[in-house]
């Protein structure tokens, strides 16, 4: 196992001689997908005509189905068959694992007559097309016996329990430390449920090859899915072949299979023909899992020169009755502030809902939303500048655990935000700049995230055309995965990107985990580049001992490799003829990645400081974006343009979990109130404007050999917390239950006499 | 989706006898709203007539002074042709903040004042909506929704409309010309169009199946200030919580009625030489619903009605 010192060695992705490492390339497949070209799951060709699944969701929140009756649906047009729990297809038990290695268990679809949520699958109707199976559901005859369920997350968050096999984490003693501080904040914030609203809803086209199924579905991780679908049907993992090439968005909520992967496997099984099953938009919402509601105590206690003495976060959230998800909305502060005496934790509600999951930064998204602005309270009461509190608290070492940091460029991401966006025309005074009817305010807050290597694998073939070829079973589900392998590809091995392909998704490919956590580049990208090295010592050894390379005999350490070519002072042969000769297969390594056993020496994360103005309308409460700007650290930056694109998108999250952004449960029936995306508001254009962030250069030699971090969900983090800042700049209104709609934001002026 | 037969209407005369012919037939033009209710099989029509090649695009002078708008016009077309621009600038400013530009390219001026609410328990096929389910119960009554109406509600049905443009075309007292099978040709002021909810919700207006709409006339805009609000907790491509239109001396407010809502209290009490905000106040004293709704109602007229006067166009 490697250190990070050995990281430390100058390598080709350091030296970047050709400099692909960082150039704003474009998407490979972004022409593909945005001219609708890029097959996606359910677009996939099929070996013989496919047949069509529609899943039949559950209208009530828990009980029993007392009687189902198929027969009318299954004799309706098209239809092939229709199964409920009582018909369908034997499946391993929820949670069995044939394989131990499996990293997830049988998840059965129809299993049993039991309702555990509004939207849960109770039928399936298979058809010659999908209008077809559609319309068969009206003819369906289902009876209920409805038990109570728990729905409204606000009438239990006094009967939350505790988080099993966690304890709050304390150091020094928060109680005596907050009530000895001079000033003190204490308040509690709510954030609501969210949905991740991908553009591809959940989809599978599956087909049988003799005793192997073949399934492309959506899905962020490939071994998670393949493994799952294994489970379920009870058979071994290699007689499932999981693809997924192109993903319409994934946010968290592709982390795991849904019911379309089994069902579509289990149909094809069954009618002998590729079938295709999409999960409706209305069922994305209910079927899917989505981010928990949150409601977070923060106390802040500091000395009369803003130096904080004790911090509280105290987070209580919901999942699931079955379900072991957290949203650990409290963590990420347990490496922000320096603080003596801390307190965070967590308390968890269990309802009858739909489950709750990952989506983009959990914990961070809806944590960052509370002590951000619980830090713009205190540094109002303080008569501070929001920033100088904040460097006011800047710790020396991780104030967790006293690891030093990798690299920490926190203050000089506010600095240089402050400076770029005119932080100092800001007016402390709330409520004092006016614009025609609007309120104007700026407000700001830092982001914090996590980054992460997980172990990874990579195959790479040169063949004799010249072209390198990277396989990996990674996902690219619309970051630009594809794009930062192929320029991790080229500047390792000395090739131009015209001469990279990269083909990934398939689960016979060498393993990587997925997109998830912002891990996927540094754990894909580093895997890569490790067979790159591979590749570049297998080639040296051939060139060097084969007498007909014009480098035969010379010292394989000693090979550079530039322009397609590998060289020796003023001696080249070219990587196709090495290639070429090698076999009409060319030259294939693997190589792999893994954690250094001492990277847990040291603290890592990436940072940001985010920017915020607003308008508030005077007369209605409306409040519109009218800039925003970030800068952030976050390793080396292996595209300028995706990297960019990846910050700013997570801004963008922000702006909506701050302004629009919610779904809530109705508490009759189980059912979410928004359940397309006319009704639930993420941000849209005309609500962006004036939106950029830079980058600081930065190389963390702690991360990866490659020194990059993951930037798809740093730049959600603090982001709606800048913007609930600017609105009480802008109108002296502190608002602590998101999303700040036009509703909340008129009651609160009218409280306040405006 | 249910099967449905698919008829294109070679003529006006053709598209009525085939209505005729076929009671559960439904016409279809841009399709914006239509194609997505039958998708959910929230409309379920035997038969789609398409009307949508038929020569009623066109926007004309009228004699006496005003336009004359082809019930197949764009929405796009309209509010970006330079008459209506200058002389209804509300009616412009009202359809471009609705919906989205690809839904205006599509969608016309007759399927527009013939879109449905967007109530969210609507929506839902899963949901009790006298609307949608006659019988069935409202949901929208105790339910999580804002989109509740303040004025004209009825024990059965509290969802508002979903258009903004009806709330410009009744505040300049736009007609709407429709034609029946057997030839007769009526108008009808916009405002009146739209049924309020009663004890039959289902019934959105008061057109009989086989009447189409040919075109919407606007008089000569009257003398004063226009503005049109729309206030949303997103800039673009959601509905109303509230909206407003001021010409001149009349009122119409939207997304707070079953049809776009004529503010006669307030226009009566501004003849009379009360301020802006009292002559809002007098529209809200037979409001129902939560007081959060009625203020900003409140607001947004008062400061809507306030700016007409300075000859705004907001």
């Amino acid at each position: 196992m490697s250190t990070v010192r050995d990281w430390a060695v100058p390598n080709p992705i350091t030296e970047n001689r050709s400099g692909l490492i960082g150039k704003p390339v474009d998407r490979y497949e972004g022409r593909l997908k945005v001219t609708g070209t890029a097959p996606y799951a359910f677009e996939v060709e099929t070996p013989s005509t496919p047949l069509y699944g529609h899943i039949v969701s559950a209208t009530i929140a828990r009980g029993r189905i007392t009687a189902i009756d198929l027969s009318q649906a299954a004799s309706a047009p098209g239809v092939v068959l229709a199964w409920s729990h009582l018909d369908v297809p034997v499946q391993a038990q929820r949670g069995a694992k044939l394989n131990p290695r499996s990293q997830r268990g049988s998840n059965p679809a129809l299993g049993s007559d039991r309702v555990e949520h509004y939207g849960q699958s109770i039928a399936f109707i298979l058809a010659d097309t999908p209008e077809n199976a559609r319309s068969a559901e009206a003819r369906i005859r289902i009876s209920y016996e409805a038990s109570d369920a728990d729905l409204d997350f606000g009438s239990f968050i006094d009967s939350a329990g505790p988080v099993p096999g966690e304890e709050d984490a304390r150091i020094g003693d928060f109680e005596a430390g907050y009530s000895a501080s001079e000033v003190t904040v204490d308040a509690t914030w709510f954030s609501p449920l969210q949905n991740h609203a991908q553009m591809e809803p959940c989809a599978t086209t599956a087909w049988w090859e003799g005793d192997k199924v073949v399934v492309h579905t959506s899905i962020q991780m490939v071994k998670g899915g393949q493994h799952a679908l294994a489970e379920t049907l009870g058979i071994p993992s290699d007689r499932v072949r999981l693809l997924t090439r192109y993903i319409g968005g994934g946010f968290g909520g592709k982390g795991q299979s849904y019911d379309d992967l089994t069902l579509a496997a289990l149909a094809a099984r069954e009618s002998g023909r590729p079938v295709r099953v999409a999960y409706t938009r209305r069922q994305m919402f209910q079927a899917t899992v989505h981010r928990p509601a949150v409601q977070m105590r923060v106390r802040l206690g500091a000395d009369g020169t803003g130096r904080l003495n004790a911090m509280a976060l105290e987070a209580v959230t919901h999942c699931a009755r079955n379900s072991t998800f957290v949203e650990h909305a409290a963590e990420f502060a347990r490496n922000l502030y320096a603080a003596p005496h801390r307190l965070t934790g967590h308390r968890l509600v269990r309802l009858d809902i739909p489950h709750a999951g990952a989506m983009r930064a959990p914990g961070e998204a809806p944590g960052m939303l509370s002590l951000e602005c619980a830090m713009d309270e205190l540094a109002d009461r303080l008569g501070m500048d929001p920033i100088a509190l904040r460097i006011r608290n800047e710790p020396e070492v991780d104030p967790d655990n006293a690891k030093p940091f990798s690299i920490r460029q926190l203050v000089r991401c506010m600095q240089e935000g402050a400076q770029q966006f005119g932080w100092d025309r800001r007016n402390p005074t709330p409520g004092a700049v006016r614009d025609g009817r609007w309120y104007v305010g700026m407000g700001m807050a830092t982001a914090i995230r996590g980054n992460f290597l997980l172990p990874a694998k990579a195959g790479l073939r040169l063949t004799g055309d010249g072209l390198a070829t990277l396989t990996q079973g990674m996902t690219d589900i619309g970051t630009g995965t594809y794009t930062i392998l192929a320029q991790i590809t080229g500047e390792t091995l000395g090739l131009p990107l015209d001469q990279v392909r990269v083909e990934l998704g398939d689960s016979d490919m060498p393993p990587a985990p997925g997109s998830g956590g912002q891990f996927g580049a540094a754990t894909a990208g580093s895997a890569a580049f490790e067979t790159g090295m591979v590749m570049r010592r297998r080639l040296a050894e051939l060139a060097t001992s084969d007498p007909r390379s014009p480098l035969y005999g010379e010292d394989p350490v000693l090979m550079d490799f530039a322009n397609g070519n590998i060289v020796l002072g003023n001696r080249s042969e070219s990587l196709a003829a090495l290639a070429s000769r090698a076999g009409p297969e060319g030259v294939y390594v693997e190589g792999s990645i893994s954690p250094a056993a001492d990277a847990r020496d040291w603290s890592q994360h990436t940072y940001g400081a985010q920017f915020a103005e607003v308008g508030v309308d005077s007369v209605t409460g409306e409040v519109r974006l009218r800039r925003m700007f970030g800068v952030f650290a976050a390793g080396r930056i292996l595209n300028a343009k995706l990297a960019k694109s990846q910050i700013t998108g997570g801004m963008i999250w922000g702006v909506g979990a701050a302004l629009t952004e919610s779904n809530a449960v109705d508490p009759r029936y189980g059912s979410f109130l928004n359940q397309d995306l006319g009704g639930y508001l993420a941000p849209v254009h005309a609500d962006i404007v004036n939106l950029d962030a830079v980058l600081l250069d930065e190389a963390d030699d702690k991360a990866n050999p490659m020194g990059i971090k993951g930037v798809g969900e740093l730049g959600i983090c603090g982001s709606g917390a800048a913007i609930a800042n600017a609105v009480y700049n802008a109108c002296g209104v502190r608002l602590r239950d998101y999303p700040l709609t036009p509703d909340k934001v008129l009651a609160a002026l009218e409280a306040k006499g405006l | 989706m249910k099967p449905f037969a698919f008829e294109r209407a070679r003529n006006v005369d053709h598209a009525l006898s085939l209505a005729a012919a076929a009671p559960g037939a439904r016409f279809l033009a841009g399709g914006t709203n239509l194609l997505d209710l039958m998708k959910l099989e929230i409309e379920q029509p035997d038969t789609l007539i398409d009307v949508g090649r038929l020569p009623l695009a066109d926007i004309s002078e009228t004699a006496g002074g005003g336009l004359r708008i082809g019930a197949l016009a764009t929405n796009t077309l309209v509010a970006s042709d330079p008459r209506v621009r200058s002389r209804y600038p509300v009616l412009a400013r009202a359809i471009l903040s609705g919906s989205c530009v690809q839904l205006r390219n599509k969608a016309s001026m007759g399927g527009n004042l013939m879109q449905r609410t967007r109530c969210a328990y609507f929506m839902d096929p899963a949901m009790p909506c006298n609307k949608r389910l006659p019988g069935s119960g409202c949901s929208a009554m105790g339910g999580l929704s804002q989109a509740i109406a303040l004025f004209g509600a009825s024990e059965f049905c509290v969802a508002v409309s979903a258009s903004d443009m009806s709330v410009a075309l009744a505040v300049l007292d736009a007609e709407v010309e429709t034609v029946r099978a057997d030839g007769s040709v009526r108008r009808r002021p916009v405002e009146t169009l739209h049924r309020l909810p009663g004890d039959a919700p289902q019934v959105d207006t008061d057109l009989a199946p086989d009447e189409l709409i040919l075109a919407v006339e606007l008089p000569p805009p009257p003398s004063g200030g226009q503005v049109w609000r729309k206030v949303r907790a997103r800039a673009s491509y959601v509905g109303a919580l509230a909206s407003i239109a001021v010409a001149g001396d009349r009122v119409a407010l939207g997304a707070v009625a079953a049809r776009p809502w004529r503010a006669r209290a307030t226009e009566a009490a501004l003849a009379g030489g009360a301020s802006p905000r009292e002559a809002a106040e007098a529209e809200l004293v037979s409001a129902s619903g939560a007081d959060g709704r009625k203020s900003l109602v409140r607001r947004l007229a008062t400061d809507a009605i306030q700016e007409s006067r300075k000859g705004g166009r907001s």
